[in-house]
């Protein structure tokens, strides 16, 4: 050791230097380690992390169509989308989520039920996505966010569109809605036309058309930064949106049809019976679509679906009722064609037997009508007189007739899953039950009772057919589809059937008949056509849910739900319809009290009410 | 004081940091996202820095060797006041507002406690004896408690880290280094019991970034993949997509290698680490030539101490390190550890010119 004559410090140069050497070792060593490093992740894993790095920056975005809009035959709009807003929540960014959850419940009047689905929904995601807080805020609500949002990091105000339906109840049934898709609404092929897409149409055209309302999606490639949120785009395909529809559908006709069902189970549908458009296409009760495309709550879902008047049931399309007597001028036309001759009368007694002595089939009128021929039969639904022609055009024959005016099948209409309704035969019986088909079977069949089942529907049909002398059109909804970017409408194809059935004089003898239901002394519907300014072709039908009343029993004390049907058919000006219509009442007791009256003020809306609107607008449409 | 009234300077030095000043400017200006005001200030900063080295480059170290200990016991002293009315930053009582500028004491510590524990050893026979070791175990502890109460994880293991290094320099006997590194490990557990849930858990995600991509691992796992997607050359100067879409965090700042690794390759981070290597060498260069004790010891220690900033950045960015918080000498934006370091060099440079003098 050594000292240093100056500073008087002790010195010891060289076990001081060998330490600096092995501290140079030491920073060699740490440099190695950390070129070793950076070689692997820059030389060796390159071609991973680069991959990693192009996989942060893209993202391809879906771009949503506009869904098209749809209108009925004058342009007024039946659905629509409108601008709503949503507040999403990105969790991970959130400073106080107890903050917001306090804010939001007094400000945004956010319900127990909301924080609740919030926080489920929390649970299920990770805490870097989008989760929804509220659906729905008002402008006003939205506003009130949009001044306090800096207080909120990590929360969100995004604007969609939402399907809406303007006039409610009056078009649920036919226009259907929208909701949100699900898992069972598409299979793996379609989903990726749906990428970026909430909602479906379910229900009704919305389901029908749902190919043409749709639209394509486009697509948006951006470069997004860490936060997801997008820094640039750098590719885009535009989306394209769907079509428009026109509907047949008067609005106004279907909003006077609907009120005039109201407090009634039934069904009405109104058409042109030379195109087959249908003006009005009405189920009651009914409900509000706008509650299912918001996204129905399980509580209100459930209300409706348990409600003994299933106001869910579309009783137009899917409702199969016995036709009763409105099923009499199809089999009359048929009994001319089987030549029976229209002048002879037959004696009603108020019962007809098969045999002396046999079981009795009543006429719906005890005393009887006394001796009928063909028109009178015809005016006053003389069951006796029908119980004797049916017999003679035999279960075939009446089957044959009724299949011909479509009964038992499809009319075509474009809406999802019609039924096919039953038109009975020997076969189908011994199929079905396993025994053979009796006479009084074939009288039950001839008075539109028994097995014979039809829906509103084909009702409508087919009185379409019987006011265009055996024309048979396809009842159909859509009119024309609008491309929303040149403004051009299509028509679609044309498929009306057209079948002529059977000699177009002998309708006349039928639709005389018809007339005189509400025109004649003794018709069934006199009362509803008391005082009109034009000629209305009709029958009236009671469907019988329970046998006839025995002796001492009156209509009165049988219990609501068992009382009969009303069935009511018309098509008017009796000489050149130009609208026919089908409807039912359930439970309404007699077609000539209930349904005749209701189809008498349909008919006056229209060929007189509507005709005095000096403001009724030229449809958009054009006919091509 | 001023020995000769020679200006002392030294051109190696000087111009190697002065390389890794340029190269900070250059990246912090495309880490910035290009902003002028950033820049602004960082050239100030630096201005400042370049002042300072030079300036206590003309102290003669005696001086500072004789001044050591009151500069120690009047930093601890101000680290205790921080504590107290401390101004709160980021979470942190790591500034004091001296109304003009904001002063960080933890950086003056990493100068000071080297100092102290040279002084100590300055005079003391080789090897030492366990008793000097104790003194100089207190000396360091009673800092590196303080800062990491602040809590400031990255500041007070460098302390322990500059201390380690002036003990080990000064003459320690191996075998009281082995029991030292024994009594250490067996702290550990009651070290970790004291660091804080956030410290913990970069820690944890150090080991395995991947177990918790989105989570603590994703700033980790983010900086890995800007460092691994640049390749040979690297994306370009204001190309680097994973820094300059957020991916990379505190870019400005800690995580400021990784904006530069991807956006110069691994040939910018060869001349880099080249430039820092120059440093360091040049500087244990001047310790070795060095012919007092306590000159040796601090100029070796300060070195060591860089070199050891430059590995633990690096090192957490590139993910075999924790997350500490330890910025990237001379680059990272902000704080006040550039002057810091800057008067480090500049005490250096004066031992340089001592020993031209003295010979």
């Amino acid at each position: 050791m050594t000292v240093d004559p100056i500073s008087g410090v002790s010195q010891h140069p060289v076990l001081g230097r060998s330490r600096l050497v092995v501290a140079v070792i030491l920073i060699i060593t740490l440099t190695v380690i950390l070129i070793e490093r950076l070689y692997f992740l820059q030389i060796v894993e390159h071609v991973r992390y680069r991959a990693l790095s192009i996989e942060n920056r893209f993202d391809l975005l879906p771009v949503p169509p506009v869904r098209g809009m749809i209108y009925d035959r004058h342009g007024e709009v039946l659905a629509e989308n409108h601008a709503v807003y949503e507040l999403e929540v990105v969790p991970e960014q959130v400073r106080d989520m107890a903050a917001l959850m306090t804010w939001a419940t007094q400000s945004l009047s956010l319900s127990e039920r909301d924080r609740k689905k919030f926080n489920k929904r929390l649970r299920g995601r990770a805490s870097f996505e989008r989760i929804l807080l509220k659906s729905g805020l008002s402008e006003e609500q939205a506003a009130r966010f949009a001044v306090n949002q800096y207080r909120f990091p990590g929360v969100a105000l995004r604007g969609r569109l939402r399907r809406s339906y303007p006039l409610g109840h009056v078009t649920a049934h036919v226009v259907g809605y929208v909701g949100r898709i699900s898992d069972k609404d598409l299979d793996a092929k379609e989903r990726s036309r749906y990428r970026g897409v909430a909602h479906i149409g379910k229900l009704g055209i919305e389901s029908y058309y749902e190919g043409n309302l749709l639209g394509r999606i486009g697509y948006e490639q951006v470069e997004t930064n860490a936060h997801g949120r997008v820094v640039r785009t750098l590719a885009r395909e535009p989306a394209i949106s769907g079509n428009h529809l026109h509907l047949t559908l008067d609005a106004r006709l279907q909003k006077v049809v609907r009120n005039e069902l109201v407090g009634h189970r039934g069904a009405a549908v109104v058409l042109e019976p030379h195109t087959g458009e249908i003006l009005a296409f009405v189920s009651m009760p009914d409900y509000d679509p706008n509650l299912f495309a918001k996204g129905i709550d399980q509580v209100r879902y459930t209300a409706l679906q348990q409600d003994p008047n299933k106001p869910l049931l579309n009783r137009a399309l899917y409702g199969r009722y016995a036709p009763g007597s409105t099923l009499k001028p199809i089999l009359a036309l048929a009994g001319l064609e089987h030549t029976i001759d229209p002048r002879r009368r037959v004696k009603c007694p108020g019962f007809f037997a098969l045999k002396e002595g046999g079981r009795v089939y009543r006429c719906w009128r005890k005393q009887g009508h006394g001796a009928v021929n063909f028109k009178e039969a015809l005016e006053q639904s003389c069951d006796t007189y029908f119980y004797q022609l049916g017999l003679r055009l035999g279960i075939s024959g009446i089957s044959e007739a009724l299949t011909t005016f479509g009964f038992g099948k499809q009319t075509g209409i474009d809406l999802a899953s019609e039924p096919d309704g039953l038109i009975p035969t020997a076969p189908w019986k011994q199929r079905r039950y396993g025994t053979p088909w009796y006479p009084g079977d074939t009288l039950n069949a001839s008075i539109g009772q028994g097995y014979v089942l039809s829906t509103p529907l084909q009702l409508a049909a087919a009185t379409a057919a019987l006011a265009n002398r055996g024309r048979l059109v396809r009842p159909h909804l859509l009119r024309g589809v609008e491309d929303p970017e040149t403004g051009e409408i299509r028509r679609p194809a044309e498929q009306v059937t057209e079948v002529q059935l059977g000699d177009p004089s002998q309708y006349e003898r039928v639709i005389e008949g018809m007339i005189a239901v509400m025109h004649g002394s003794h018709g069934t519907a006199r009362r509803a056509g008391q005082r009109l300014s034009y000629r209305i072709a009709a029958k009236t039908g009671t469907s019988q849910l329970v046998s006839l009343p025995q002796a001492g029993e009156t209509a009165k004390d049988t219990p609501d739900h068992l009382k009969d049907h009303a069935l009511f058919i018309a098509f008017a000006p009796a000489e050149r319809p130009q609208v026919a219509l089908a409807l039912i009442i359930e439970n309404g007791g007699s077609g000539g009290k209930i349904a005749a009256p209701i189809a008498r003020r349909i008919l006056d809306y229209y060929f007189v009410e509507r005709l005095r609107r000096a403001d009724l607008k030229e449809s958009r449409y054009v006919r091509g | 004081m001023f020995a000769g009234r020679v200006f002392r300077f030294d051109s190696v030095l000087f111009f190697s940091t002065g390389m890794i000043l340029f190269c900070g400017v250059f990246i912090l200006f495309s880490a910035s996202g290009g902003s002028t005001e950033i820049l602004f200030h960082q050239g100030i900063r630096i201005a400042i820095a370049i002042i300072v080295m030079l300036g206590v480059a003309q102290i003669d170290p005696d001086v500072i060797r004789r001044w050591s200990p009151a500069i120690y016991l009047v930093t601890v002293l101000i680290l205790m006041l921080v504590l107290a009315v401390g101004y709160v930053g980021k979470g942190a009582q790591r500034w004091l507002d001296l109304g003009l500028v904001r002063f960080q004491p933890a950086e003056l510590m990493k100068l000071a406690t080297p100092m102290m524990v040279a002084w100590l050893f300055a005079n003391a026979p080789i090897p030492t004896s366990l008793g000097r070791l104790m003194v100089a175990l207190t000396i360091v502890v009673i800092p590196a408690g303080l800062v990491m109460v602040q809590p400031d994880l990255g500041t007070a293991v460098m302390l322990v880290i500059s201390a380690i290094c002036a003990v080990v320099l000064a003459g320690i006997r191996w075998r009281h280094l082995i029991i030292l590194t024994a009594a250490a490990a067996a702290a550990l557990p009651f070290l970790w019991s004291q660091l804080r849930d956030y410290q913990k858990d970069r820690i944890l995600a150090m080991l395995d970034p991947w177990s918790d991509p989105l989570g603590m691992g994703y700033h980790t796992i983010q900086a890995q993949i800007a460092i691994g997607s640049a390749g040979v050359s690297g994306k370009g100067w204001f190309s680097g997509s994973q820094s300059h879409l957020d991916f990379v965090p505190e870019r400005s700042t800690d995580f400021i290698f990784a904006v530069f690794a991807e956006e110069f390759g691994f040939v910018g981070i060869i001349v880099l680490l080249g430039a820092y290597l120059l440093v360091t060498g040049r500087c244990m260069h001047i310790a070795y030539q060095a012919q007092d004790h306590y000159c040796r010891i601090l100029a070796g220690a300060l070195a060591l101490t860089f070199f050891f900033y430059v590995f633990v950045n690096v090192g957490m960015v590139s993910g075999i390190l924790p997350v500490v918080g330890v910025p990237l000498p001379l680059i990272s934006y902000g704080g006040t550890s550039m002057i810091t370091l800057m008067a480090a060099f500049g005490i250096i440079m004066g031992m340089h010119r001592r020993r031209r003098l003295m010979a």
